[in-house]
């Protein structure tokens, strides 16, 4: 059974990763999480956004936000590399997810069939 | 909805867009009782007494209320096609309570479902701004996770770190599955 006590050598040991780790500017991804996305899977969405960053060891910050009105299109992500354009991606599968995470966050390469909207950078 | 924990997913998204630092979430399944019971309290902005009377009314939430939304009044007639009730409570400024009880073998009530993932991905996106402390009582047994014990532990390492997220999402499994005598749900 875990404990609280086990955290603080997780902590030691996650402390020591990260200083490696460059602490620039880092890509984001925001996932849809109104009553509509929720209803239409953005749980199980966002779940597998999580399990892929951490099987990539990716730096990335995933966040959530409310409905967008843009109900008919979710679930629905935006991924926003630094200094790139924000994206709008919608209609997701899971397995969608693993395509945008590889093809766009790793490799910068947006997938176009599945971009809803697209947002110059703010 | 198809899990009762996807409502709570939907309450509390109301409390960080209400500006909630510190959410509660109790779930009790009275077995005995034939009860289920969900709490869930914010300390966010709160709601205004008139707007609280028509805010569980799909129909009268429109643009004014769009705060809010839909997901109150689902959340409401889930419990009420369960004979069960619904009670929302709110202070400005000092936050929400919203309280729902179903009858626990109701043919109509949804599962409670992945509770596991309802909170840990809400820690995964939220954790550093809002706290959350989930308490879950299953017949005699009971098990709760406060953020704040664990950002106590972790000094400056954010709540948020991919690793610490997989640490919480085991910690709360295994303790589910425990006090539920091997069901996660």
């Amino acid at each position: 059974m875990k404990s609280l006590t086990e955290l603080k050598d997780l902590r030691n040991k996650v402390q020591k990763e990260m200083k490696k780790r460059d602490q620039g500017t880092r890509a984001e991804i925001i996932v849809g999480m109104g009553t509509c996305g929720i209803a239409a899977g953005a749980r199980d969405i966002l779940k597998a956004v999580l399990a892929e960053v951490e099987k990539r060891d990716l730096d990335v910050r995933v966040t959530q936000t409310g409905c967008i009105g843009m109900c008919e299109k979710e679930p629905l992500f935006d991924v926003k590399l630094p200094g790139k354009e924000r994206i709008t991606y919608g209609n997701l599968s899971e397995t969608d997810v693993q395509k945008i995470i590889s093809e766009h966050v790793v490799n910068g390469n947006i997938v176009t069939d599945l971009v809803i909207a697209r947002h110059k950078s703010e | 909805m198809r899990e009762l924990s996807l409502h709570i997913l939907d309450i509390i998204e109301n409390s960080r867009r209400a500006e909630a630092n510190l959410i509660k979430i109790i779930i009790e399944e009275n077995i005995k009782n034939n009860l289920l019971k969900i709490i869930i309290e914010d300390n966010g902005n709160g709601i205004e007494q008139d707007k609280l009377q028509s805010i569980t009314d799909p129909f009268i939430t429109s643009r004014t209320t769009r705060d809010v939304g839909l997901g109150l009044s689902l959340f409401k007639s889930a419990a009420e096609n369960c004979a069960g009730n619904f009670k929302i409570d709110s202070e400005i400024n000092k936050g929400t309570k919203v309280e729902a009880e179903f009858q626990y073998d109701h043919i109509d009530r949804a599962p409670l479902g992945d509770m596991t993932s309802t909170i840990s991905n809400f820690i995964a996106t939220n954790g550093e701004n809002v706290d959350v402390v989930y308490q879950h009582f299953y017949r005699d047994k009971s098990f709760k996770i406060d953020s704040r014990e664990i950002k106590a532990e972790l000094d400056d390492l954010s709540i948020q770190s991919r690793q610490i997220i997989a640490w919480i999402r085991e910690y709360i499994g295994e303790n589910l599955e425990e006090i539920r005598g091997g069901e996660t749900f």
